[in-house]
């Protein structure tokens, strides 16, 4: 490439006795060279060969994926061979320049939802995310119900019902504690 | 004929179990002790009648007899003995037998105590037993039956039969298919057995409760007798959870220990409500309150307890397709809906007599903290039981979605994953919740602890544990959820040894003992309290490992060449060789050598290795570990390319604090057995006490 610029390397000299028409002309053959130098340069940009991608690129997406073959295995540690290839193909995706997304998507495309680590907000799934949260409200609720209903005002019977003979020992030991505390 | 005899005996247990149902149930109601007592025989009688069905399929397995199916299955002639033993639980039919002999074990072992105090619920705790050991024997007879032989046809075609069908010759094999390699580890060995007990024991509970309520005898007497059963049970489920932790951290070759897998939560479940329970029945003995729902605990978790055995039996997991393949799911659906249904009506039926004795001083009292935390559990119980049953629920609503058109998009009909993220996202809440309740409870009092008095309690123990996530920053950690879960597993650890101490101190100072003499003291004397506080500090130890696993756990992997190493922080793994070898038992080896480094200083060679079982045509990676009480260092030969000695594929994880979550393993089960040891003279304790201090007369326990 470089044998076939001889007048890139020599512009230097030409600059110091150049009159403008040959300066033009050799401006025009530079760039033509340059151009000639560039083009492979351009032409691996839009088509690039495939990078070396880890293992560890691979099972940071693999993980999140669950072996659409065995239950509840994520794919990056499973052990048949299915998801050998599919593993295989997270790399080739990779390599060709595939994002995460694109890769999750292509698998979902491919098996369906339950490749999915949790089920994907939508349709029916959305009972999956709202019952825990109405759950946890509705059980607020009912212990504060419960315990307000059970209340009853302080020192109305301040004695406690019998407790079994070892609490008893207990019973003075917390006597004992309060009377130290005081 | 050995499976004949085993077959036979089968057989008449089940027949014994349904005469006992009849000759208690008819005692009752003609009022005939002499039956009743026939029934308690029959019980009795269970035992030794599924001792010897199960020596019969050890003697078939150990015998390598491959023309039963059940043998063909799980066992092989190049298995050692102790494997073909206990492959007795290593396939579905055996592990029913297992189930229903240690049921009997128990049940009989029930049956033995004392019973003159209570001798109305002894027929309803021998039928609410015999129908549960009915139940199991029924599947194993007539739809997992382990001696079912193999026949075959002049034709070549192979069939599973008890009886030998017309034209079918016996079907001789020189081996069988072995056991599946995963389940060959000592902690797999060991797990199921404890699982089972643990199931089987929570039985016993149950059917004390149920016959509370046929009798009508609405105080705690069920309560009372049943306590230590029920610690029993919890001790085994405890044991059996831990165990199968740490078989899936040494085989299953992920680098963790729990995978929020079904099968794991189908333990789980029965745990955590029988966990509630073991707190909220101390508030029905000490304030006569929670009646109700002390039965509804122990009712849910007798139900946790089959459904747990359905789950990870039926093989509903799979696919809800496979539910209405296998006979056994529609059985244990119908005896689940039986059980669940009935054990409601007398729940409603006896609503008015279990109305609470006592009431709330304060909502601040232990009592009232003890409800918020079994809120905690059974929400806990609630979230998995969803996650574990949400699969089946969209695969099943896709039938709405075909009906209806208009409800494709809603109803999909696409099965989904409900993993781990999805587990930890939603109970993380609810797990800080129960550290901040186990924090705050032990410092507040039965009845009357105000917001005011247990704040100066805590203010202090709250600032000492701060001191924990302050030292997380310090050393560079900045994850909020890591120095939230450390400041309540500190605060946790705090008030815990605070109590043991303060308790401690006040027993030195009015006995004139040394303090370990008074700790020790002050432990013999309430077993129950402080164990639960010793189960509590091994809570906090296992919540340094979890946190240290969920935080802080990294990875990497990668292809090396001998004398190549692959770096995850401070530590290097160096490929030095691999050697590949046949072993006795037909595995084929391949063991790889190693050398560690932590900052450029060797630490030692390991050996990870992947033993590949021709029979079962699968591998398996045996990780190879370097432990400290700081992390482990996870070492896996992987195979993502072919192992050889010119080169293998490596996958380390570093798991930082993970040993505190075995020995917490530990310290929770010792805290266990404090708890359910029994007092060597309860006569002499209550001796000690002079009538006029004691309310009333003291009630022996169980």
């Amino acid at each position: 490439m470089i044998a076939l610029c001889p007048a890139l390397f020599r512009t230097r000299t030409l600059w110091a006795r150049a009159d403008t028409a040959a300066i033009l002309r050799r401006a025009v053959l530079t760039m033509f060279c340059l151009g000639l130098w560039l083009m492979p340069v351009a032409a691996f940009a839009q088509s690039p060969t495939p990078r070396t991608v880890t293992d560890d690129e691979v099972n940071a997406i693999a993980k999140q994926l669950y072996c659409p073959v065995c239950e509840n295995i994520p794919l990056d540690v499973c052990p048949t061979q299915a998801c050998a290839d599919w593993r295989e193909e997270i790399r080739l995706k990779l390599a060709e320049g595939w994002s995460e997304a694109q890769i999750k998507q292509y698998f979902v495309d491919r098996f369906g939802d339950r490749v999915l680590g949790a089920p994907p907000p939508r349709g029916v799934n959305w009972l999956v995310y709202l019952l825990p949260p109405l759950a946890v409200i509705a059980g607020l609720f009912l212990l504060y119900r419960a315990l307000t209903s059970w209340l009853r005002p302080a020192g109305a019977h301040p004695s406690l019902p019998a407790d079994l003979p070892q609490d008893e020992y207990v019973r003075r030991l917390e006597e004992e504690l309060r009377n130290r505390d005081r | 004929m050995i499976a004949n005899f085993g077959y036979g005996s089968l057989l008449i247990a089940w027949l014994v179990a349904l005469y006992g149902i009849g000759a208690a149930a008819f005692g009752v109601w003609r009022k005939k002790p002499a039956w009743v007592d026939s029934a308690r025989n029959a019980m009795l009688l269970t035992f030794p009648l599924l001792s010897l069905t199960a020596l019969s399929l050890i003697l078939l397995l150990v015998g390598g007899h491959y023309e039963i199916e059940y043998v063909a299955a799980v066992t092989s002639n190049s298995m050692p003995l102790y494997l073909k033993i206990t492959a007795l639980w290593g396939g579905q039919a055996g592990s029913l037998i297992f189930w229903s002999w240690l049921m009997s074990a128990f049940a009989s072992a029930v049956t033995l105590r004392k019973w003159e105090r209570d001798r109305e619920f002894l027929p309803w705790v021998i039928v609410v037993s015999l129908v549960t050991l009915a139940f199991f024997l029924s599947l194993s007879l007539v739809v997992e039956n382990p001696f079912n032989r193999l026949w075959v046809s002049p034709s070549g075609k192979v069939v599973e039969a008890l009886l030998q069908p017309s034209g079918f010759t016996l079907f001789t094999q020189g081996d069988g298919r072995g056991l599946n390699p995963l389940l060959r580890h000592p902690g797999m060995i060991i797990h199921p057995p404890m699982l089972y007990l643990g199931f089987v024991s929570f039985v016993i509970p149950y059917a004390f409760a149920i016959a509370a309520l046929l009798t009508g005898r609405t105080d705690d007497r069920w309560i009372r007798i049943t306590r230590r059963w029920t610690l029993v049970a919890w001790l085994f489920l405890s044991l059996g959870l831990l165990l199968g932790s740490r078989w899936a951290y040494d085989v299953l070759g992920w680098g963790g220990y729990w995978g929020w897998d079904p099968v794991e939560i189908a333990a789980f479940m029965p745990w955590l409500t029988g966990t509630a329970f073991l707190h909220s029945v101390v508030i029905q003995e000490k304030r006569g309150m929670l009646k109700h729902w002390n039965m509804l605990l122990i009712i849910l978790t007798y139900a946790l307890v089959i459904y747990g055995t359905f789950l990870t039996r039926s093989g509903v997991i799979d696919s809800v397709h496979s539910f209405a393949r296998s006979a056994i799911g529609p059985m244990f659906f119908a005896f689940i809906a039986f059980t669940f249904t009935a054990s409601l009506v007398l729940l409603i039926r006896r609503w008015e007599a279990l109305k609470s004795e006592g009431q709330m001083t304060n909502l601040f009292s232990r009592e009232a903290l003890f409800l918020a935390n079994n809120l905690v559990f059974v929400l806990i119980t609630a979230i998995c039981f969803l996650g574990v049953n949400f699969p089946i629920l969209t695969e099943s609503l896709g039938a709405i979605g075909e009906a209806l058109p208009a409800l494709r998009n809603i109803f999909t009909a696409q099965k989904v994953t409900v993993g781990p993220q999805w587990y930890e996202r939603i109970t993380a809440p609810l797990f800080a919740a129960m550290l901040l309740l186990m924090g705050i409870a032990p410092l507040s009092a039965w009845g009357h602890s105000t917001s005011k008095t247990l704040g100066r309690a805590l203010w202090k123990l709250a600032l000492v544990s701060l001191l924990a996530p302050l030292y997380l920053i310090l050393t560079g950690g900045r994850s909020l959820p890591a120095l939230l879960g450390l400041w309540l597993a500190a605060l946790v650890a705090c008030v815990t040894l605070y109590e043991f101490w303060r308790a401690a101190a006040a027993r030195q100072r009015t006995h004139k003992e040394n303090f370990f003499l008074a700790l020790w003291k002050l432990a013999g004397r309430n077993r129950r309290r402080y164990g639960g506080y010793v189960i509590h500090l091994g809570v906090v130890m296992m919540a340094l490992g979890i946190i240290g696993v969920e935080m802080f756990q990294s990875e990497t992997q990668g292809p090396l060449r001998p004398g190549e190493q692959l770096t995850l922080g401070q530590y290097a793994v160096r490929f030095d060789s691999l050697a590949e070898f046949p072993l006795a038992d037909g595995r084929q080896v391949a063991r790889a050598v190693v050398t560690v480094f932590k900052n450029g200083v060797s630490l030692g060679e390991l050996y990870p290795r992947s033993d590949f079982y021709p029979e079962a045509q699968q591998s398996m990676n045996i990780a190879a570990l370097h432990s400290t009480l700081e992390d482990d260092l996870y070492i896996l030969l992987v195979d993502w390319q072919p192992v050889s000695a010119d080169g293998a594929t490596f996958k380390i994880y570093h798991n930082p604090l993970v040993n505190w979550l075995w020995l917490g393993g530990i310290v929770f089960i010792l805290g266990t057995l404090v708890a359910v040891w029994p007092d060597k003279e309860p006569q002499a304790v209550a001796r000690r006490l002079t009538p006029a201090r004691l309310p009333q007369a003291p009630e022996q326990a169980a």
